[in-house]
């Protein structure tokens, strides 16, 4: 029998109590209860940064996380960046300005591991920008775009 | 920012992509849908003796457990080019990973239980993984001969043998003959997306979704198989998160679509990444090329034997050695040739396309080989190249498409942009490849756009935008063709139900075919605002055109909505036009058809070694397409660039590693590694010719798979100019390089030249 866990979680500013599978993790209890699909399933070990997502100030790779460690937790997902109106970001227009995003599948990932970057190291050199998104896998291969949108932002943020 | 054509508009879908709104397969929920997992053996290749599924059944929330038994007999076979693969495996499983049942339940967690608790009684037979074992006389044969009963070749595990030749190879007078053997790893597309399928019964029919890139290909696979009226299979195939060719052909849609006829429920069927790397891959290969040479560096011959380690289902696979080895003598005038390629089936997973579609292969082999006869003849590797280089019109392949770009354009541009001429600093070396891919053989698209009474305007094209920008390409298209502003042109693909019929999203071709058909529509449109104009304007059709979403008459220029509501009248409406641009069949053509274009690209790279650990370093990678014109600019570097880095993936780090027993030992992405942000070149510049040459609107050609065709030799030239270290084995691992380095020194001293 599946072992339910009751949880209270903070999702993109919304207090939600749930009850989670105890052996499911962030990830599941993101995609599938609360249907907050923006957060990619790929690898499920940790390598390939899709999954990534903001928890208390850290970003995490959802899949290695338990849904019950999460309890009384704030957690930001890609669907939390852009404001209550849905203008985007300055992270996500820039995205989109500099071509970062082609298939898009790790886009979500790229971006919180981004801003996360981008809050620890606010004006950050290519080589720390590469180091910062290195958990994150881009088959497509749009590093150099990623990149440019970073500085872009960093750079907006000095003016 | 502009929406014309020759601009680069941000992404059209771009938003989606950002803001974690664009759904993916596994996004989209539909109600009361049940999961479904595969069960699979720990081997690769098993005779199966009995499946019981007693104790999986008693699950809670178990379903359904379906294996070769609960399907119709003989078990439906279907592929893209031989019917051979079974719904499910029959009998035997023939590679790593081959389902032998699928178990569908309320919930993931159930699914995976229940499939955990299915007992396969087998017997491991032996496992053929590598050419020569799958050549050996005394070699298990792969596929049953009673596949292809009239096929001579049935009782080996050769599936097919493609030549190709002109000129007299054994009678060339060459002063020079070099010949060596390259290998070229097993490697995989890994879409960050992993395969997914959900079937649901629909009405009298059946809806699948799938992150298919050829929808209409699957919906005719799944109508054959389900033994359906096309009308009654609905193929949604939303933009696949990558597809790389991984994603071009049916896998498990014809399973899943039986369990949820079965269970006349929806069924999904989510996989994870190590089934991906099971599902698909590139095939390996092994190439041995005897090269004659004239002592002024003019090729005389090339003798080319590749053998390729296809799987244990063909797939496409076969077409992609046929087509792949068929430009093997790359874009150079060589007056003799003899290519002899083989498609070689083993227990593995079943090869399938992969960017480049079977040419780096060759072209690995084929383009170090040019290198061993410009260093043995004492010539620059730049000038050897441009020596033999075919030019504009120049029938280099027989009977093929002329060459049909200025390609010295790019191999000069590449060899300016390394610096070809300047010195090579200390512990650098510098190396330079050119390669070709033949473009679509035969195509047809067909497209719909709708221009609607407020100017706006709807576009049905089913290409599949997998990240290659397809859909803001055609956005661009009808944008500049009908004046609308490109945020009121909606692009509407995937769906065969309500998108009109596209042969496939593969070889390059979606701007030129697709882009021509899109082209094609918004013309007709065009010609009905000209008659409308005429109309309202009491003038002969002949006195009007239209140019760019501008109407002119005699006396002045009139908006397309300046036109089009007096036109359409109080009842409204739209326009419609439709499109079709098609690449016929060659019948008498050894590949059915000559290429529509050819993908050319120059790859040029500075590359620094570590002696100490084999560590290689890109310093600068150089990267020249030939595009004809940029539709849109930032769409074609990231497509160049993105191609560059992928070959460089299979370069210096990418291979599977299979045990004895056939089983992929390096699943997944700990293991497997891909280029990421740490890996890339210290400098990329990615440039492009631009004659307006292609076939494709606006002189485009097809473009995005040049700069993987000629990473790995020149990756390795750069390397060997650097250290001496001679590698005929990809990827260059640092192992590989260190120990290739050593050997050098036990055979004496750097090699300096050129």
């Amino acid at each position: 029998m599946i072992q339910l866990v009751p949880i209270e979680v903070t999702v993109n500013g919304r207090a939600r109590t749930i009850e989670v599978a105890a052996h499911h993790t962030l990830l599941d209890v993101l995609r599938d209860d609360l249907e907050l699909t923006g957060t990619k399933e790929c690898c499920l070990v940790g390598e390939c940064g899709a999954c990534t997502v903001r928890l208390d100030g850290q970003i995490v790779d959802s899949c290695l996380v338990l849904a019950v460690e999460a309890d009384g937790g704030e957690v930001t997902t890609v669907e939390g960046l852009a404001d209550a109106s849905g203008a985007l970001n300055p992270l996500q227009q820039a995205f989109l300005d500099y071509g970062a995003a082609q298939c898009g599948f790790c886009i979500p990932g790229q971006l919180m591991a981004a801003d996360d970057l981008l809050r620890r190291t606010p004006n950050p050199t290519v080589a720390e920008i590469q180091e910062g998104l290195a958990g994150n896998l881009c088959r497509c291969a749009g590093y150099e775009q990623i990149t440019e949108a970073v500085q872009a932002v960093a750079g907006g943020r000095d003016r | 920012m502009s929406a014309l054509v020759g601009s680069s508009p941000n992404r059209v879908g771009g938003i989606g992509r950002v803001t974690g709104s664009q759904a993916y397969v596994a996004d989209i929920r539909v109600a009361d849908v049940l999961e479904a997992k595969l069960v699979t053996l720990d081997c690769a290749h098993a005779r199966i003796i009995s499946i019981d599924a007693d104790a999986a059944r008693r699950v809670p929330g178990c379903r359904l457990v379906m294996t070769a038994a609960d399907l119709p007999q003989p078990v439906p076979r279907f592929g893209p080019q031989f019917r051979d693969r079974p719904v499910i495996a029959v009998d035997e499983v023939k590679y790593h990973g081959e389902p032998v049942a699928i178990v569908v339940a309320d919930s993931n967690d159930a699914a995976e239980q229940a499939a955990a608790l299915v007992r396969v009684e087998h017997e491991v037979l032996p496992a053929v993984v590598t050419v020569a074992a799958a050549l050996d006389a005394e070699a298990p044969l792969v596929q049953d001969p009673a596949i292809r009963p009239d096929d001579p070749r049935s009782s080996s595990n050769v599936l097919r043998e493609h030549r190709v030749g002109w000129g007299d190879v054994d009678a060339s007078a060459a002063d020079l003959v070099v010949e060596h053997t390259y290998t070229f790893p097993m490697v995989t597309q890994f879409a960050i997306e992993p395969h997914a399928f959900m079937a649901a019964p629909d009405g009298d029919g059946i809806r699948v979704w799938s992150s298919i890139q050829h929808p209409n290909w699957l919906q005719r696979i799944l109508a054959e198989v389900l033994r359906l009226p096309l009308s009654k299979v609905r193929v949604i195939a939303p933009d696949p998160g990558g597809g790389f060719g991984g994603k071009q052909h049916a896998k498990l849609e014809p399973l899943v679509a039986f369990a949820a006829l079965r269970l006349g429920r929806p069924v999904r069927l989510v996989l994870s990444l190590e089934q991906t790397f099971q599902a698909v891959r590139r095939a390996a290969a092994e190439v041995r090329v005897r090269t004659g040479f004239r002592r002024d560096g003019t090729i005389e011959f090339q003798d080319v034997a590749a053998d390729y380690l296809i799987g244990a289902y063909a797939d496409i696979a076969d077409r992609v050695v046929g087509k792949g080895s068929y430009p093997a003598c790359g874009p150079y005038n060589v007056p003799a040739a003899r290519i002899v390629a083989r498609s070689i089936l083993s227990h593995t997973t079943p090869s399938t396309a992969f960017r480049g579609f079977g040419y780096p292969q060759v072209n690995w082999a084929v383009e170090s080989n040019l290198d061993e006869g410009a260093r043995a003849l004492g010539i620059d590797r730049l000038e050897i190249r441009l020596r033999n280089l075919a030019h504009k019109g120049d029938a280099f392949i027989p009977f093929d498409t002329p060459a049909d770009g200025e390609w010295d354009q790019s191999v000069r541009k590449a060899a300016e942009l390394i610096g070809w001429d300047t010195p090579t600093p200390a512990g650098h070396g510098r190396g330079i490849a050119v390669g070709i891919k033949s473009g679509p053989t035969t195509g047809l698209s067909h497209s719909t756009v709708r221009l609607l009474a407020d100017g706006s305007v709807v576009v049905f094209a089913g290409t599949s935008d997998m990240g290659q920008g397809a859909r803001t390409v055609f956005a661009q298209i009808a944008a500049q063709e009908l004046g609308a502003p490109l945020d009121w042109v909606t692009v509407v693909m995937g769906d065969t139900a309500v998108v009109p019929y596209d042969q496939q999203t593969s070889a390059s071709r979606s701007t030129v075919l697709m882009g021509n058909s899109v082209l094609f529509a918004c013309r007709s449109i065009q010609a009905q605002l000209r008659a409308m104009a005429a109309r309202l304007h009491g003038l002969d059709e002949s006195e009007v055109t239209v140019d760019r979403g501008m109407v002119r008459i005699p006396d002045r220029e009139l908006s397309v909505i300046e036109v089009l509501k007096p036109g359409l009248g109080r009842l409204g409406g739209e326009l419609i036009g439709n499109g079709e641009a098609r690449k016929e069949a060659e019948p008498g053509h050894p590949l059915g058809g000559a290429p529509a274009f050819f993908e050319f690209n120059c790859t040029a790279i500075e590359a620094a070694v570590d002696e100490e650990t084999g560590d290689v370093t890109i310093v600068r990678h150089v990267t020249v397409s030939d595009v004809g014109r940029s539709i849109n600019p930032l769409q074609v570097r990231m497509q160049d660039e993105g191609a560059a880095i992928m070959g460089l993936g299979h370069t210096l780090m990418e291979h599977y590693i299979y045990d004895d027993a056939g089983r992929i030992r390096n699943l997944g992405a700990i293991d497997y590694r891909i280029p990421t942000s740490m890996d890339l070149p210290l400098e990329i510049v990615s440039e492009t010719i631009e004659n307006a040459d292609g076939p494709g609107p606006y002189g485009a050609k097809g473009m995005s798979e040049g700069a993987l065709l000629c990473t790995a030799p020149a990756v390795a030239a750069a390397v060997r100019d650097a250290c001496g270290a001679v590698i005929r084995d990809l990827p260059l691992s640092p192992e590989r390089v260190w120990r290739a380095i050593q050997e050098r020194a036990t055979n004496g001293g750097r090699e300096a030249e050129r």
